[in-house]
């Protein structure tokens, strides 16, 4: 096999709750596929080795590095991305507006990763005490907020805070 | 960056991987949770012709208690899934302590137990773990299955006992020890990091009251995982008061051999080593009070 004749695999996936059949090249990274052949292009490629979080969606169920996952392993698995979260333009996610209301992103290009790493554990996570929130947002880079507002909107969802 | 070509398996078994490898040893890769493997290829410091990926193979993962309280864990197992296992927690806390240093959430949803400890980073937790542990590895080849102990399986730099044809299938974690105690520690700039170094410490006291094993897996001080083994053994026989772990701590500094990098030079690892000693040894000894 030469570099002029890549191999191509069928798959079939589920994305956001659509059932995706697709022929992607072996080599092709998830975050690739989500982008640039489904045109899911809130996934953000940051530094492509699994250290910034940008690509977080969740892998059956479970917040994983799309840069770190090529796409024909999504064969048989459902992905979902932060284009999943909100039901409609208008209105958002809880977690996102949560993140509006507390001023948690600036550039936003590190959110919908947050989002999707936060997302399926919310209700644990937001009644965490600081540092732990601090530990399970470790996994994701933001170089604008320096994190105190995200704290801020997670906290804010603690389903156990009387919202004083 | 991308990733370069490669030619894509999927089987279905060990067996149909342990065909595929047969075939293609020399120019094949094993595709376990891919965390590691897949940034390299992505920097292209990794371009194997042909990836056999294992995700599918459902008979690699999985944990068993043994009659004698032994672990025996598919080499497929997800990392957190051994985090959070009651088993894991109950024979061996040593790897459920360490389980959370492991990067990230996201990270140890892919990683896989085996995946780590066939990849021997040096830099990696759970080669040190697997070493203080005294785990055995189990791995299967064109001759059969063969078992290899940890301190006989890593080698140098990413180099272990595993011959090309060979897959590492499942590792065995032996019960810890009555009167035993266990720490692990690592220092790293931030939570997730690779770590500038790291200690895990096995303790285990006779009737007397005095050491009757030790065992320190250290990481990121030397080429490959280690055991420090002249500090263990000068552990043995001794009550493992402050002073002892001490002593243990100094010959771990002097057994090592780190090198110097962006983030640390090698006598900072050795101070670090010097330090994480003597508080693994002190946490070690004092859980076993801890545990009646």
């Amino acid at each position: 096999m030469s570099d002029n004749d890549p191999q191509r695999i069928a798959i079939e996936t589920r994305v956001n709750g659509t059932s995706v059949h697709a022929e992607v090249e072996s080599r092709t990274l998830l975050t690739d596929f989500l982008r640039q052949d489904l045109r899911l292009t809130g996934t953000n490629v940051g530094c492509e080795h699994g250290v910034c979080g940008a690509c977080t969606v969740l892998f059956d169920g479970e917040p994983v590095r799309a840069c770190l996952i090529f796409a024909v392993q999504a064969n048989g698995h459902t992905i979902e991305t932060v284009e999943s979260l909100a039901n409609s333009e208008e209105e958002l996610h809880p977690l996102q507006e949560a993140f509006r209301e507390a001023h948690a992103l600036q550039c936003g290009f590190c959110t919908p990763g947050i989002l999707m790493s936060l997302a399926p554990d919310l209700d644990e996570i937001a009644a965490l005490d600081e540092d732990a929130i601090r530990e399970r947002l470790s996994g994701n880079l933001c170089r604008c907020t320096g994190y105190q507002h995200i704290v801020d909107a997670i906290q804010s969802m603690n389903p156990e805070a009387d919202g004083d | 960056m991308k990733p370069p070509v490669f030619e894509y398996h999927a089987p279905g078994s060990t067996d149909e991987a342990l065909a595929l490898l047969g075939e293609h040893a020399w120019e094949a890769k094993i595709l376990a949770g891919g965390q590691s493997l897949v940034p390299a290829m992505n920097f292209r410091l990794a371009s194997p012709a042909i990836l056999i990926d294992i995700n599918g193979v459902d008979e690699l993962s999985g944990i068993e208690t043994a009659a004698d309280g032994s672990l025996r864990i598919g080499a497929m197992t997800r990392q957190n899934v051994v985090e959070s296992s009651d088993q894991v927690r109950a024979a061996a806390p040593l790897l459920h302590k360490a389980m959370p240093w492991i990067a990230h959430p996201q990270i140890r949803a892919r990683g896989t137990l085996g995946g780590s400890i066939a990849h021997a980073d040096p830099a990696a937790e759970l080669p040190a773990v697997m070493l203080a542990l005294g785990a055995e590895f189990h791995a299967r080849g064109p001759s059969g299955e063969r078992a290899i102990p940890a301190d006989e399986f890593f080698f140098g730099l990413l180099m272990t006992a595993l011959a090309p044809d060979e897959m590492l299938t499942a590792i065995s974690i032996p019960a810890q020890a009555p009167r035993s105690g266990t720490a692990f520690v690592e220092f790293a700039r931030r939570h997730g990091d690779y770590a500038l170094a790291g200690v895990a410490v096995t303790l285990t006291l006779g009737s007397d009251g005095t050491c009757e094993s030790a065992a320190l897996g250290l990481l990121s001080v030397s080429e490959a995982p280690m055991l420090a083994v002249q500090a263990a053994s000068a552990l043995v026989g001794t009550a493992v008061e402050l002073s002892d772990a001490e002593g243990a701590a100094e010959l771990a500094a002097g057994e090592i051999d780190p090198t110097g990098d962006l983030h640390a030079s090698a006598d900072y690892r050795r101070h670090l080593v010097r330090v994480l000693v003597r508080r693994a040894v002190v946490e070690a000894r004092a859980g076993i009070e801890d545990r009646g």
